[in-house]
């Protein structure tokens, strides 16, 4: 076989496809690099516990996705977690004094935080803070919960 | 009865003789690997032919394969409510499994063969005879480029092959069947690791597979009986054999790295 030019560009671009492969496996795939939504308005929340939340889970309004968490962190001083997330700027007008919480899609799903409508005439800002939030749902704590509560319960019947 | 126990000795000393030869070949090509050096571009050109080729059917293979993927695994993680775990079960059992796997079946089937069936011909037509006559080794000028070139080859399709199907079940799950997008990537991301997965899986299977696809498919082509029939024999035990080693080759690797 005669080595032309085209084999050789074919070679070159085939070992190039190769790689790009490679590469986006590695960046897409596995998780190498945080991709963050770029466009909307930053808010950031601050939560006992978030149960399994994801960077880039999402942020939903009844249901609707608004928008998508960039970034979780931990305050070493105030002892919880920070999260960060982007909201479409479509949503502008989410009331300030709006909640948030970790929701479960499903019973074995996704995490998200789900935010719920307050009644304030100021609307969350780029960088604002949402001053009411809930913790996910700990399957162990809650079970924690009920069982002492039925034992408490239990306890005072006996007496 | 005799008879029997005479045949089945012959049949299984005859195996033994051909792995022997094969492992002998292996070896004799792997020593003469050093002698490509200044000719890299005699690789290059088996690239192409074994490479480049094989490009279409490993596209569009992995595309479907990764399609399926995503439609029949939507169907069972709805039923749990999970289908945001479609991206982790395309990418997981693209990357340790099918991907690989895949991959170098369909290596074995477009390249192998045609490579057996090549120097089956050479052997068959003495081109290889020709050769030594002009006192050049057949095995440095004309086997060793084809086995570096599987071995370069088949690592690359087989990360096409795993990104195209990727792609082809992101396009299937959140194009037709409504997964969220960003539940796709993050759980995909969050599950899939960069060694354990993409390296292992990916890289190392297919290395290993493109080695062996490889020595397979030029032994046999050059241990081919030099007649029509003893080539078209050569060709159906390259594709047999390689695609049962593949196979075979498989379960012990995964037992290896992901037990």
């Amino acid at each position: 076989m005669k080595i032309t030019r085209t084999v050789e560009i074919g070679v070159g671009l085939f070992v190039c496809l190769g790689i790009a492969a490679l590469v986006m496996l590695s960046f897409r795939v596995a998780n190498l690099n945080a991709v963050s939504t770029t466009h909307g308005y930053k808010v950031t929340a601050f939560f006992e516990n978030i149960g399994s939340l994801q960077a880039r889970a999402a942020v939903k309004m009844g249901g609707v996705l608004i928008g998508r968490v960039t970034g979780i962190s931990y305050d070493p001083k105030r002892f919880q977690a920070v999260v960060e997330m982007r909201i479409d700027d479509a949503y502008k007008t989410i009331p300030a004094d709006s909640s948030a919480s970790v929701f479960t899609a499903g019973l074995l799903g996704e995490q998200y935080i789900g935010l719920d409508p307050g009644g304030a005439d100021t609307y969350l800002t780029n960088g604002a803070e949402i001053k009411l939030t809930q913790s996910a749902l700990v399957l162990e704590r809650a079970l924690q919960e009920f069982l002492y509560a039925k034992t408490a319960k239990g306890s005072e019947s006996t007496k | 009865m005799t008879e029997l126990l005479a045949s089945l000795g012959r049949t299984s000393l005859a195996s033994f003789e051909r792995l022997g030869r094969g492992s002998l070949f292996f070896c004799a090509v792997v020593a003469r690997l050093g002698t490509l050096l200044p000719r890299l571009e005699l690789v290059l050109a088996q690239v192409w032919a074994v490479g480049v080729r094989s490009l279409v059917i490993i596209v569009v293979s992995g595309a479907f394969v990764g399609m399926v993927l995503a439609l029949q695994g939507y169907n069972t993680l709805v039923t749990f409510g999970a289908a945001e775990s479609l991206g982790v079960v395309v990418a997981k059992s693209l990357t340790r499994e099918l991907g690989p796997v895949l991959a170098a079946l369909l290596f074995a089937g477009r390249a192998g063969s045609a490579l057996t069936a090549e120097i089956g011909l050479m052997r068959a037509t003495e081109q290889l005879s020709a050769l030594e006559m002009m006192a050049i080794d057949p095995l440095s000028r004309v086997v060793a480029p084809r086995f570096v070139a599987g071995i370069i080859a088949l690592p690359l399709l087989a990360a096409i092959f795993t990104a195209v199907g990727i792609v082809g079940g992101y396009l299937c799950g959140v194009g037709l069947l409504g997964v969220d997008d960003g539940a796709f990537w993050s759980q995909m991301q969050s599950h899939v690791a960069l060694g354990a997965d993409i390296g292992n899986g990916v890289v190392v299977k297919s290395i290993i597979f493109g080695l062996v696809v490889t020595w397979i498919a030029l032994f046999e082509g050059y241990d081919a009986i030099p007649t029509s029939e003893g080539v078209a024999a050569a060709t159906t035990r390259t594709v047999v054999n390689s695609s049962l080693a593949v196979l075979g080759l498989d379960f012990v690797l995964t037992g290896l790295m992901f037990n």
